[in-house]
């Protein structure tokens, strides 16, 4: 079946835009993993030795892990033989110019809304693209270069940085951490490197965008942020994925460290193919370990994610604040509908004194999906003075939905203050039809209240993904009601 | 204009109206009285196309057009406008983004341009003034934190904005203190004009002192009971509307 009459299939019910696949050759490594698929990954990437040991060591471990069943998810056992753990579009690797990128992959991310053209691009936004297994291009490197920011491709951070690499890889989330970060840590095959020098403002947003395009193919990506002292910032990665019957792996890691008084913003912009609106079938499993450490004073990280798409979500970006005075925040908008699953939140982790943490989560759930709120705040023993502030809302937009929260609070401390609100709502038949009689359809009038709703967190994001965000939220709620 | 013939709608299967009739030309203004419970704010939501009443009987053309047989923004494009008794609040929608949503779906409707953002602000600019409306209100989520005044001229504000050529006031003066009341009263007459009209529902005479109607009728059990000239307000100021059910049963 072709793309095009899939998407007609799908009808107005919805309309993931994203679904097409570029036929394009690739090389890919066997399916099924075993030590040969990891010395492969690591032989293909050219990877010092030091990368191949880490990644045996992680495999070794996840071998005796089971999979984790706690979330709030119901899905079939992986195979996880039956994965493809390594898939790279043929012609690459390193690219000096943009001539020789594959002209089929450019027009991709032309389709995708992200052109890799410099000239082309958004204005003050730099990108890495990331197909399948690996990066194909990242712009605006020179430029960033002269201020010696180092923003490339974890593939090139480990041939042209291995020391910070090394440094820096699994310091936050070690292979230990659980069952996908192990996994991850053994065969991740690409993702983003930043490092932000002493006292630089990052000059522009770094981005990257995360596409998976070949059948069976897992997608496992590596992300490490460093910003030095007194720097700053703001990163954003954005995703989608062709529309398939069988659902695809997707497990990264993505790792921050904020030095004294520096800034990381780290925001989401997911929207993997969620699945068939209808059955469920298909869809991407989108199983992430985020964290940041504050780990000097006065450090801050913030997470924002608008999160739309993927069969089933879980995911909990999190910040440790070991630096005195550091400050962590999480901002997110999760919608499910049809059939999707998420088991998403935050965790905040108070060592340091006088930390401070804000959390403003907004679950929306419509059609028969169920949407949980997982989160935890823990303050430490030596975390005098700590503060934290927690608003979960949820909203339903029809009756055959589920909205749940799950609030863990440990508090070792007797000078903390710790406050959690949360509230469930359903969306209002009487504010619809407020909307449709002064005009508006149906549909709009739902984006715009669940728009709305989500005001707090999309305020957040930088400007030039806002609009996109506000759009997705209300596509993402097509076919919800009527 | 209008025309309502033999108009019955119910609830959750509790009929309300029962038979209603009632017919409207441009440049007339209509009022509806009637004790609680008569069906008059059922009249305004069932015109307005509310899901929650089933039409089991009867038409009402717009126009010409059969009415019942449209969505309500397509109602709404028709040019009807409902002035609600209890507007609700949509938090984080600021009511600049809501009305220029709005405006320009109804001119897209009408196979109009959008307004640009200039354009716009102008119009804003200059209907605002007639309800006197606050700047700060404007700028803050629809109906959110509005007082019950606030609430109904910024009613008035977007019929205003929206220039509807029916306009269905349920219950615009509950709520409302003296002066607002005459803001929002000198608002409807200036708009007032020969090719627009009005169903002014309300439960008491006071409103109709300030927007004189042409018609009076009475709603009682789901039926007009008695129509008459605007004097027929002042006959049921004074007596009430129990003296009307037993003119019924006798």
């Amino acid at each position: 079946m072709t793309e095009d009459q899939l998407i007609k299939e799908l009808g107005s019910e919805q309309k993931y835009e994203f679904g097409f696949v570029t036929e394009i050759e690739s090389d890919q490594a066997p399916k099924g993993l075993n030590e040969d698929i990891i010395r492969l990954i690591s032989s293909k990437k050219k990877e010092p030795a030091f990368m191949l040991e880490y990644r045996l060591k992680a495999y070794q471990h996840w071998l005796t892990l089971t999979e984790p069943d706690w979330a709030h998810v119901d899905y079939p056992p992986i195979d996880f033989q039956n994965i493809i753990y390594y898939s790279a579009p043929k012609s690459k690797p390193k690219l000096n110019s943009l001539d020789e990128v594959d002209p089929e992959l450019l027009r991709t991310f032309e389709k995708l809304g992200i052109p890799l053209e410099e000239q082309k691009a958004l204005a003050g936004v730099a990108v890495d693209a990331v197909v399948d297994s690996v990066s194909i291009k990242t712009t605006y490197k020179e430029k960033l270069a002269e201020k010696g920011v180092i923003f490339c491709s974890m593939s090139e951070a480990l041939q042209d940085h291995p020391e910070l690499v090394r440094k820096y890889l699994g310091t936050v989330v070690p292979y230990t951490d659980n069952y996908y970060a192990a996994l991850n840590a053994a065969v991740f095959t690409d993702g983003s490197f930043v490092y932000i020098p002493k006292g630089v403002r990052c000059p522009m947003e770094l981005s990257t965008y995360f596409r998976i395009n070949e059948q069976n193919t897992g997608q496992f990506e590596r992300t490490l942020i460093i910003a030095e002292e007194k720097s700053y910032v703001s990163y954003l990665e954005g995703c989608t994925a062709p529309i398939r019957d069988e659902n695809q792996l997707h497990a990264a890691v993505v790792e921050l460290i904020a030095d004294e008084d520096a800034e990381i913003k780290y925001s989401t912009v997911q929207n993997w193919y969620p699945g068939d609106f209808k059955t469920g079938a298909g869809g991407i499993y989108n199983f992430v370990t985020k964290r940041g450490i504050c780990k000097g004073r006065n450090a801050k990280i913030s997470w924002t994610q608008v999160e739309t798409g993927s069969a089933i979500t879980w995911k909990y970006p999190s910040v440790i604040l070991k630096g005195d005075n550091s400050r962590g925040e999480f901002f997110s908008v999760a919608v499910t509908n049809g059939m999707q699953q998420a088991d998403t939140g935050t965790k905040m982790i108070h060592l340091g004194k006088n930390t401070t943490s804000l959390i403003i989560s907004k679950g929306i759930s419509a059609g028969h999906s169920n949407n949980s709120y997982r989160g935890l705040v823990r303050i430490g023993k030596g975390a005098e003075n700590a503060r934290n502030f927690s608003q979960c809302d949820s909203l339903l937009v029809g009756d055959q939905c589920g909205a749940h929260t799950f609030p863990y609070i440990e508090v070792g401390n007797s000078t903390a203050k710790v406050e959690h609100e949360a509230t469930t709502s359903k969306i209002g038949e009487d504010q619809i039809f407020y909307c449709t009689q002064r005009g508006l359809d149906e549909e709009t009038a739902v984006g715009l209240i669940v728009n709305g709703y989500a005001k707090e967190v999309l305020n957040q994001l930088p400007m030039e993904f806002a609009v996109e965000a506000q759009k997705l939220l209300s596509i993402s709620l097509e076919g919800s009601v009527g | 204009m209008l025309s309502i013939k033999n108009l019955h709608a119910s609830i959750d299967d509790k009929a309300i109206l029962k038979g209603l009739n009632l017919e409207m030309k441009a440049g007339e203004v209509h009022a509806i009285m009637g004790p609680n419970g008569s069906g008059k704010s059922t009249l305004a939501s069932v015109l307005a196309g509310k899901e929650d009443y089933e039409v089991t009987e009867g038409e009402v053309l717009y126009h010409g057009k059969d009415m019942l047989d449209m969505a309500p923004e397509e109602r709404a494009g028709e040019g009807l406008f409902l002035a609600f008794q209890y507007p609700v609040e949509i938090p984080g929608v600021s009511m600049v983004n809501f009305m220029r949503a709005s405006l320009n779906s109804i001119r897209e409707y009408r196979k109009q341009e959008p307004l640009s953002a200039g354009q716009f602000l102008k119009l804003m600019r200059e209907k605002k003034e007639i309800v006197n409306l606050d700047d700060k209100l404007l700028k803050r989520a629809v109906n959110e934190g509005f007082s019950g005044g606030e609430k109904k001229r910024n009613e008035i504000f977007q019929m205003a904005m929206l220039e509807p050529s029916l306009v269905l006031m349920d219950e615009t003066d509950s709520g409302l203190d003296i002066d607002a009341l005459r803001i929002v009263s000198d608002a409807v007459n200036q708009f007032r004009s020969k090719d627009n009209a009005f169903l002014v529902i309300t439960h008491y005479q006071r409103l109709l002192e300030y927007i004189v109607p042409d018609f009076v009728h009475v709603l009682s059990e789901g039926k007009i009971v008695r129509s008459g000239g605007k004097e027929l307000a002042l006959e049921l100021e004074e007596k009430g509307y129990d003296w009307l059910k037993e003119g019924v049963g006798a």
